[in-house]
């Protein structure tokens, strides 16, 4: 029984939301492929998220469970992963390309003596062999890869595939697996700003740029932003200029976004900030500049002093929440 | 504390990136090269651990004779000396880069060894992971705050995840990748760049295996729909709303 193996995020006991996502492309390559889709979980008490597999296709769900797994560690994760896939005959092993499935997987396809594809945004089946999409320099350039040693080892970037539940009568297994000593210890983990959403994971986006023309401007992005219940995003200039932390940067130097809803506000939209967020569904451009390149690129652009737009925006889209 | 940074030349940020006629190959000509930007921090890292805490930086970088002069720049913000692994090309699969780069690592006894989190051209972000595994080493990825205590042999490191950091423990050696927000790189002083001249590169060739990422082709990503202007001033925003809610259905 050769398996298509999804390696899950788990942080603070929830299989976040961009599993799902992976458990959709692992059973439809797993279709494709011939292969038995299945998942693996690995944390600490976590045996009680393993029903949700199954809601998304997967077949088998390998529970790994131990204290030292309570918090992420490289070290021990990349041994267990490895092992399991050893053990389940992974021919292909994927994960979310977050910060952990981007640290993590590298690792244990080096374990395995097989290379990453990482960070790819589509695939396809060819003469029984997948091929990725993955976008280089940012976006400007998109490359198809093959991986040819074994297992096939790939990244999906988040909201790249629609989750699709599609429920399957799963199994569930315990695994053991022999763990290292870590090397490296995470001895901490710190929310940031009040547990705000982080704006890799948010379907919408309220973006700020230069335009604002300080930070005291910027409770205006932030109010937009709660209203639609969006992640903050901000230039490579405002984050330079101080006025907002590196998180939240967007660009080819900062994160790549790929949001529903994607609101420029006061920003140019040079091409390294395009790198970042082009891929977004749909977006909206409002700056004062009729010849800002973001026009070029923007669903739906307003030209505009964002002084009276953005209230204005505020003001419409409140209404509308009353009406609803 | 003997500190190795592994840098790469890319494309400046700006560059237009022109697919070849064979469409498996780019288009280096016109290039403006510079240090990879999240090398820098890694190198502006290394720079100040040293001056803290005593020691060289040594620069480790493969690729062709040409990127010897994006390894003087490092060079002129202060790093001691530099190797150049020799390859004509940098390998299109991460794991062979990371192979190479380990043989030559490993040799240097180094108490830190600092890469970017990624290349802004081939976006793996994954080298460092490689290397550390393959020298059994910890590994941190994603740094924004690094401390250092070489008199115990330890260090700590804070890296940024979704929504928040984790802050990870560590014995040294130790490899760490670089976010943007870990420091603000100096500029190049002209005392630097002059002495840079003088510093030593050595040129090592580099040990490439088999690769095992087949790049079957590159095109460019679909032309985005061109864009479209609802109208000027905040008399336009109720039909932004109209559109964003009835077209769009996202509201």
């Amino acid at each position: 029984m050769a398996t298509c193996l999804v390696v899950s995020e788990i942080r603070d006991n929830q299989l976040k939301n961009v599993n799902w996502e992976a458990f959709t492309a692992a059973r439809q390559l797993a279709e494709q492929l011939g292969l038995t889709p299945a998942a693996v979980l690995l944390g600490s008490g976590v045996e009680g998220l393993a029903e949700a597999p199954a809601r998304y296709g997967m077949e088998r769900t390998y529970v790994v469970d131990d204290a030292r797994l309570a918090n992420y560690s490289g070290d021990c994760y990349a041994a267990a992963v490895a092992e399991v896939a050893r053990q389940t005959e992974a021919q292909v092993v994927l994960m979310a390309a977050t910060a952990m499935g981007k640290d993590l997987l590298p690792r244990v396809a080096y374990r395995l003596g097989t290379t990453t594809a990482q960070d790819v945004i589509q695939f396809r089946v060819e003469n029984g062999e997948v091929i990725f999409t993955r976008p280089m320099f940012a976006g400007k350039v998109w490359a198809e890869v093959k991986v040819t040693g074994s297992p096939v080892v790939a990244t999906l970037r988040p909201k790249m595939f629609a989750p699709e539940e599609k429920a399957v009568a799963g199994q569930v297994e315990k695994l053991s697996v022999e763990l290292p000593e870590p090397l490296a210890v995470v001895e901490e983990v710190k929310a940031s700003g009040g547990g705000k959403l982080d704006v890799t994971e948010a379907d919408i986006v309220v973006s700020g740029g230069r335009g604002l023309k300080g930070p005291e401007n910027w409770h205006l992005i932030e109010e937009l932003a709660e209203l639609l219940g969006a992640a903050t995003g901000a230039s490579r200039a405002v984050v330079d200029a101080g006025w907002r932390p590196h998180g939240e940067q967007v660009g080819q130097t900062g994160k790549t976004v790929a949001p529903t809803l994607y609101i420029a506000i006061g920003i140019s939209g040079a091409i390294q900030h395009q790198a970042g967020m082009s891929s977004s569904k749909y977006i909206v451009a409002i700056n004062k500049d009729p010849d800002a390149p973001i026009f070029k690129i923007a669903d739906y652009g307003i030209v505009g002093d964002l002084f009276e737009v953005v209230p204005a925006l505020i003001e419409e889209i409140k209404k509308l929440k009353q009406q609803d | 504390m003997n500190v190795a940074v592994c840098m790469k030349r890319t494309p400046d940020t700006t560059a237009k990136i022109q697919i070849a006629s064979d469409q498996t190959s780019l288009v280096e000509e016109g290039i403006n090269w510079i240090i990879n930007p999240y090398d820098e921090f890694a190198i502006e890292e290394g720079l100040r651990v040293v001056e803290k805490h005593g020691g060289e930086v040594t620069l480790i970088c493969l690729g062709p004779a040409e990127a010897e002069k994006t390894i003087r720049e490092g060079l002129a913000m202060g790093a001691h000396k530099a190797i150049r692994l020799d390859a004509a090309q940098v390998p299109a699969d991460p794991r062979v880069t990371a192979r190479a780069l380990a043989e030559v690592l490993k040799e240097g006894n180094y108490d830190l060894i600092l890469f970017g989190k990624q290349a802004i051209d081939d976006d793996h972000a994954q080298v460092a992971s490689l290397v550390a595994t393959e020298l059994n080493l910890p590994c941190v990825n994603v740094v924004v705050k690094l401390e250092l205590d070489p008199e115990n042999g330890r260090g700590t490191a804070e890296r940024e995840i979704e929504g928040g950091h984790e802050r990870v423990s560590f014995p040294l050696p130790a490899i760490i990748s670089a976010q943007r927000g870990l420091n603000e790189p100096r500029y190049r002083s002209l005392k630097g760049i002059m002495a840079a001249k003088k510093k030593p590169i050595e040129v090592k060739t580099a040990s490439l295996e088999d690769s095992q990422l087949a790049v079957l082709k590159y095109a460019y990503p679909p032309a985005k729909k061109p864009g479209r202007i609802v109208g000027e001033g905040k008399e336009a925003v109720p039909e932004l709303v109209r559109l964003l809610r009835e077209e769009a259905k996202v509201l």
